[in-house]
């Protein structure tokens, strides 16, 4: 059996992909990089939450932690507590029903602390809006950073977002 | 089109009775299309009398919904669908007004209770009364708590009313939650959510638990609710299809086809063959992407970590392909009404079917690797069961219903097409644990690839899409598609001037959540994430 899986390891063999593509286009990408590590360590620590959302969004904030973007790779990890996050990723419209689960998890996270608004619903409302059930955007709760759009937005576009967020750490 | 509907209901009357038998008789009509969907006003002693009817013939409750249609015909309504063999039965109840909309507990109209048959009408009756004020009266009507209204809004609001306000956020509402207490020596709570401990959607699980083993688990859902069912009404049936799709995320496009093919059926157009096949095409590779993410997911839970970074390699492959052959990784809004948005080429089906192939041998590779791990299997086997009787009364639907030797499974049936033209198989698996739920989704994954090679190279020419004509002012339809969870149901109902009076999409969840309830009892807390995991039930799906 052990057999087994190392051939299948040695098989795949490593396809992690250089991470966002900005890396080959600005050559500052790299810098940023850098920074994030040698600022947070390999600390970067976001903590997930759908606040209402369909589900798509989560779909690809998992692929982050695939192989191929392999976010671990370059100190990005989710964790399971807000008071263990640096980052916290919102996702959906609001719904009525979390506006106080959302409000409590971004109290728990300490500061300083960065939200990145996640797709189309966290950044204006999406096809859901505003109604008796929903609060519609994130910013209409909290304090955004940075808003990802797309429906969902491709795990690459949700990199980008996360990175963008924590460049100002430098400061 | 009236008579159009009586000219239909004589020519189909001879199939009810072949298939349904007296009990259940009322006016049946049969909808326009390939869906053997059948619908008829009934009054309370016949929708009394169809429970025990359907149960006697081994049927099973599929969806159950309120109706607001005063202003058309003076009174509220409910409707339940009921699953018989592979036909649909949709009874629709008017309720009398009673009172001022809106007002309060003694003016909301009543209808007889179906949850002392069908058990898992009780969520459904309670969304009922919070969604539409209308109540379930009877033995079996016992839990009278909220289910999708929590502190949101008041009690006295009821969103799909057409007299629901919807231009302000109704005040607050506190509420008091009532769990099932569970008392004895050493017993103790776990409350867990809404906000969970990964990349999840938020519900709350109230455990009741000895030591590590629970005695009893609570769902409560509702979180996600978002108002979309108030949002569809109103609406055209075009711009529709893009909240349908975004039911849940994870079956875009088994929403996406159950809401066209609800359209079509109510525009009544046909869907080229072409388009037809190329939907399943579309639903087949959603259902491998969420297989293969569980599959690895559950490796994970039982401390495999070989199994996610395998796994969920193989879904990424999937979705990068995806987005080359469909513009968009989900495949979402690609299904449109009167067929698909793009067709595909002969290069991209050569991929799709190439694809299919070599991941055959990668996912053949790995089960060998997860039924022969014996590490795996100790956590598989016998972990989470839902036994074939216990699936039976609670209505199982789709992958856990196969696991637990239940046969249902909608491609399956006749004249679904494309399916039955591709000679389609449905999985089984006996056990009812999570090691038959992990064997039903390798053996779809199989059978899925298997028809994406087959639509990839017989794929019948012609157009990819006809757009059906207007809708008629009025007219009702639905739609059933087995997407990768189970069956999905979209019933729609036109208001007078041809926009949607009422749309009601239905997830497997409703269904399934219950059962996950009865899974875990006597199975230790660290297993829950590994039960949860293998159903993989929908939140946002259940929650609207």
């Amino acid at each position: 059996m052990t057999w087994r899986i190392l051939r299948q390891i040695a098989r795949v063999g490593t396809i992690s992909e250089a991470p966002p593509q900005p890396a080959h286009a600005d050559p500052q990408a790299h810098a940023i990089h850098r920074d994030i590590l040698a600022i947070l360590g390999r600390a970067a620590a976001i903590r997930a939450v759908d606040a209402g959302s369909c589900n798509g969004c989560e779909l690809e904030m998992h692929a982050l932690s695939n192989s191929y973007y392999n976010v671990e790779g370059i100190g990005i990890r989710f964790v399971a507590s807000p008071r263990h996050a640096d980052l916290l990723l919102v996702t959906g419209p609001v719904s009525a029903h979390m506006e106080q689960a959302l409000r409590r998890t971004w109290d728990a996270v300490p500061a300083p602390k960065r939200l990145v608004a996640i797709g189309q619903c966290a950044c204006d409302g999406g096809v859901f809006g505003e109604s008796y059930a929903s609060c519609g955007r994130v910013a209409n709760i909290l304090p955004v950073d940075v808003e990802v759009a797309g429906c969902p937005p491709p795990p690459l576009e949700i990199l980008r977002g996360i990175l963008a967020a924590l460049q100002p750490a430098k400061r | 089109m009236e008579d159009d509907d009586k000219a239909k209901a004589a020519m189909t009357a001879g199939a009810f009775t072949a298939t349904a038998g007296a009990p259940l008789a009322a006016a049946f009509v049969r909808q326009f299309g390939p869906q053997a969907i059948f619908r008829a006003p009934v009054d309370a002693r016949q929708w009394q009398a169809a429970p025990a009817a359907v149960l006697a013939q081994g049927g099973r409750l599929v969806a159950l919904w309120g109706s607001d249609r005063r202003t058309l015909d003076g009174h509220h309504a409910v409707a339940a669908a009921y699953a018989l063999g592979t036909d649909l039965y949709w009874l629709d109840l008017p309720l009398p007004a009673g009172g001022a909309a809106g007002g309060a507990h003694d003016e909301r109209p009543r209808y007889p209770d179906l949850s002392a048959h069908f058990p898992c009408a009780i969520r459904m009756q309670r969304a009922v009364a919070d969604l539409n004020g209308l109540c379930a009266a009877g033995a079996g009507a016992l839990d009278e708590r909220p289910w999708l209204r929590h502190a949101a809004w008041a009690p006295d609001y009821f969103p799909l009313r057409h007299d629901a306000s919807r231009a302000t956020r109704p005040a607050p509402h506190d509420e008091h939650y009532r769990y099932v207490a569970v008392e004895g020596d050493g017993v103790h709570e776990i409350a867990v959510g809404p906000v969970h401990a990964g990349i999840i959607e938020p519900g709350h699980f109230r455990f009741s638990v000895v030591g590590e083993k629970v005695l009893r688990l609570e769902e409560r859902l509702g979180y996600t609710h978002k108002g979309i069912e108030q949002r569809l009404a109103g609406m055209g049936v075009g711009e529709a299809a893009l909240l349908a799709a975004r039911v849940s995320g994870d079956s875009t496009v088994g929403y996406g086809w159950a809401y066209c093919a609800a359209v079509e059926a109510v525009c009544r157009s046909e869907v080229p063959q072409r388009a037809q096949w190329l939907r399943a095409l579309a639903l087949e590779r959603e259902r491998v992407a969420n297989h293969l993410g569980d599959i690895g997911a559950l490796g994970n839970d039982a401390g495999f970590a070989f199994g996610l970074a395998q796994f969920s390699r193989l879904r990424e492959d999937v979705l990068r392909r995806n987005q080359a052959c469909f513009g968009h990784r989900l495949i979402m809004d690609w299904i449109v009404p009167g067929g698909v948005r793009t067709d595909l080429d002969a290069t991209a089906l050569r991929a799709l079917g190439d694809d299919a192939l070599a991941l055959e041998t990668e996912v053949r590779r790995l089960a060998a690797i997860y039924d022969g791990h014996a590490g795996l299997q100790d956590r598989f086997a016998g972990t989470g069961c839902v036994p074939s009787a216990v699936a039976r009364q609670l209505n199982l639907t789709g992958l856990a219903a196969r696991a637990s030797g239940i046969g249902t499974d909608l491609r399956a049936a006749a004249d679904a097409q494309p399916y039955a033209a591709l000679q389609f198989q449905a999985a089984h698996a006996p056990g009812g644990d999570v090691a038959a739920r992990v064997a039903v989704r390798f053996a779809e994954i199989g059978e899925s690839l298997r028809l994406i090679r087959r639509i990839a190279l017989a794929l019948p020419p012609g157009p990819h899409v006809q757009a059906p004509p207007a809708p008629p002012p009025r007219g009702w339809a639905a739609a059933r598609i087995e997407a990768w969870r189970g069956e999905l149901l979209v019933a729609l109902e036109l208001d007078g001037q041809g926009r949607i009076l009422r749309a009601h999409c239905h997830d497997p969840s409703w269904q399934n959540w219950p059962a996950l309830e009865t899974a875990v009892i006597g199975n230790i807390v660290p297993d829950f994430p590994l039960i949860n995991k293998s159903f993989n039930l929908s939140y946002s799906g259940q929650d609207l």
